[in-house]
């Protein structure tokens, strides 16, 4: 399968669709590069049209302002909106919803203005358009099935639906976490959490979460954020849970469902 | 008129001077605690004012609607249906009850005795304060759980360690003084109902109240002096201690019931997941990108401050949210840190901030400006570790129940280490060199971001 670039498109003096903003995770982590993959499966088999920014994509600085460096965050800025609005972008889907926040909410003060859709939604769309087809009823027909909240897509940006109602097309059997929605826990890798130790506690964060999601009895955790994913693969292990228990992200349960 | 009413010779007329000595009373005790009370507001007022400019007045449409929801319709609060029940009796209970404060100032003043039965007729005037019983048994009873639920099943969030000390007495200062306040009432009520029935005169006649009418029994065997007393003391009991509370809520966490109004209206109109922009960074780094825009002729600016050092570099709008907090702690038991036990408490964050700011306050009252005390926010009141343990995950600005950001002083606080302070854990120095040398926060090629599409072009 081909993915093409938005210089090949430019070159071509054609536009896609829309721009799929692979995010640094989805790019270089192997077990996001497995959901970047399955959501480009996903876009090429609905026929959509989409680019990616590839050796011109950048981090997006979310991580340093985060932390608290507004320097290198606007820096990363800068530069993205420079690339972004080179090519004259105006329609963004992105796996990640630290980027997606990002780009969506905190790009248009710097000059940065364009509609940013995260995956989840994108996917709710194709599905409310009758774009996707399951083989057999789909895969996870009837699974136990619970699903985490990020925080940047839930109370970040207030999408709580569009993920559960990708879930229940998917004819799975989703049981809610007492922390969810609004509630929800976060599984402890935002504010730049990632990049360091946790600070001194009686447990870590994803701990806590993945024993919340594993005592719903489910045998797949849904996820939306390549950075949830690995925290909660992680909690998964500490429990010695990873092989009855998996965590997948929303673009792998469709993809692993279409026809 | 009476105040100016000179002494004259006949014994009537002393004797009604005599009359008028607990209405002037009552004038000069409304007055100084008026008076007080607007002092210290002022004084808040001014603390708030310290902090630096944010224009939060867009839309007001929009903030009508969430002042309604949240602080006057306390929608958040319903969340947690048990305590927002029991609260909504004292919330409503304080605001409507507050209407026959009405007439008891009135009263107080004009020396009369339930000056509102003729103009509502006795019908009419009976039911009402039937209805102000009920509430006053409902904020009586609202209180007494809170009392239980903090001292004696120790809810966890009501006894964390910030609440040590202060914050726990007045808590429970707050609770027993509502008790008493409502006990009086309904007492005050009773004395008057039986010295009415006894026909003794000042006291107008009015239809049974609805909760103190069936209390009667217990003080009928007394004089009609001690009723008088009973029913004389609970009224100036009642309208001094309400008096006195007005002048304690400033000085205490239970000031929310006035800021959370203008603190739902002020809030941030934006996603919550959006961190406020640096415009200050912004324009360094247009200038620094593109030379040609920055202004040549501009005098050098005294270079800012970032990020926040002390509570005088945060916003007003911090500073009003530490204000309003009445320290529930619905942020910090919704708090991943502290919910894992990191010395993160976006409730103690307010504390602090509201701590730090009424020691600045005392600062100026005492030396006309603000003289520099050796001590900050950061550091003094506020860890290092505390801020590290953030995960801005948002779950204590959405908790809030009155619409305070504890997020945005931690983003602040966090923007003055890093950058004025160079104070980063080592991991995250190593994160800033990667996305500033190979735009990414991990150590990968550039070259290697599109590998993956290589992969699915070989697959």
């Amino acid at each position: 399968m081909q993915v093409k670039s938005m210089a090949e498109y430019a070159a071509n003096g054609e536009m896609p669709e829309v721009l799929f903003w692979v995010g640094c995770a989805g790019s270089f982590d192997q077990r996001a590069q497995k959901i970047t993959k399955a959501f480009a499966m996903i876009l090429d088999k609905v026929g959509v049209k989409f680019a990616v920014l590839g050796k011109e994509e950048m981090c997006t600085g979310d991580p340093a302002r985060r932390a608290g460096n507004e320097f290198l965050f606007q820096m990363m800025a800068y530069n993205n909106i420079q690339t972004l609005n080179g090519y004259g972008i105006k329609k963004i889907v992105t796996a990640c919803p630290h980027c997606f926040n990002t780009l969506k909410n905190e790009y248009p003060a710097l000059g940065g203005e364009y509609e940013v859709i995260h995956h989840t939604t994108f996917l709710q769309g194709l599905i409310n358009e009758g774009k996707i087809t399951m083989k057999g009823g789909g895969t996870f027909k009837g699974k136990k099935i619970t699903y985490h909240d990020s925080c940047y897509l839930g109370r970040g940006n207030n999408i709580y639906e569009a993920p559960r109602e990708v879930l229940e097309a998917m004819d799975v059997e989703l049981i809610e976490m007492k922390r969810c929605r609004t509630n929800g826990l976060c599984c402890g890798a935002g504010g730049a959490q990632m990049f360091k130790e946790e600070e001194k506690g009686t447990t870590r964060v994803n701990f806590e979460r993945s024993e919340e999601a594993v005592a719903t009895g489910a045998t797949v955790i849904a996820a939306n954020c390549p950075f949830c994913t690995t925290m909660l693969s992680d909690g998964l292990k500490n429990q010695e849970k990873e092989d009855d228990v998996q965590v997948l992200d929303i673009a792998e349960i469709v993809a692993q469902s279409m026809e | 008129m009476f105040l100016t009413q000179k002494p004259v010779f006949s014994n009537l007329v002393k004797v009604t001077h005599m009359q008028y000595i607990p209405q002037i009373l009552f004038i000069i005790i409304s007055g100084v605690s008026i008076y007080l009370f607007a002092k210290k507001v002022g004084e808040i007022r001014r603390n708030i004012l310290l902090g630096r400019d944010e224009d939060l007045t867009d839309n007001s449409k929009e903030r009508w609607k969430n002042m309604v929801l949240l602080a006057l319709g306390q929608k958040k609060m319903f969340k947690r249906p048990v305590p927002a029940i029991l609260h909504l009796f004292v919330y409503l209970g304080f605001v409507i009850i507050n209407i026959e404060i009405l007439e008891i100032i009135l009263d107080g003043i004009l020396g009369q005795h339930r000056l509102f039965v003729p103009l509502l007729g006795q019908k009419l005037y009976s039911v009402l304060i039937g209805c102000f019983e009920i509430l006053a048994a409902l904020v009586l009873i609202g209180c007494v759980i809170f009392l239980i639920r903090r001292n004696i099943v120790k809810i966890p969030r009501l006894i964390q360690g910030e609440l040590k000390g202060w914050p726990k007495n007045d808590a429970n200062i707050i609770l027993i003084t509502e008790v008493i306040l409502m006990g009086l009432f309904l007492a005050m009520n009773t004395a008057d109902l039986v010295l009415q029935s006894r026909g003794v005169e000042h006291y107008t006649l009015t239809e049974q109240f609805w909760i103190s009418g069936n209390l009667t029994s217990i003080f009928s065997g007394l004089s009609n002096e001690a009723l008088i007393a009973i029913e004389r003391g609970g009224w100036w009991l009642h309208i001094i201690g309400v008096l006195a509370f007005m002048n304690y809520l400033p000085y205490s966490k239970h000031f929310h019931i006035l800021l959370a109004f203008p603190n739902a209206y002020y809030m941030r109109l934006k996603n919550q997941g959006e961190a406020e922009n640096m415009e200050d960074i912004q324009k360094e780094v247009l200038y620094m990108m593109e030379p040609e825009k920055a202004p040549t002729d501009a005098a050098p600016a005294e270079a800012p401050r970032f990020g926040a050092k002390d509570v005088t570099d945060l916003s007003w709008k911090n500073l009003m949210d530490a204000y309003a907090c009445t320290e529930c702690g619905r942020c910090t038991a919704n708090c991943p840190a502290n919910q894992t036990g990191k010395a993160l408490s976006p409730r103690k964050i307010m504390m602090d901030t509201r701590d730090r700011l009424e020691e600045v306050g005392a600062n100026i009252n005492k030396n006309k400006e603000f003289v520099d005390d050796g001590k900050t926010l950061v550091h003094d009141y506020i860890s290092v570790e505390e801020l590290r343990a953030c995960t801005t995950c948002q779950a204590c600005v959405e908790a809030c129940p009155v619409s305070i950001d504890p997020l945005n002083i931690i983003y602040q606080l966090r923007r003055y280490l890093i950058m004025e302070e160079s104070n980063s854990p080592e991991e995250w120095n190593m994160m800033f060199g990667n996305v500033e040398t190979s735009m990414s926060p991990w150590k990968f090629s550039p070259d290697d971001r599109d590998k993956w599409v290589q992969e699915m072009a070989e697959a």
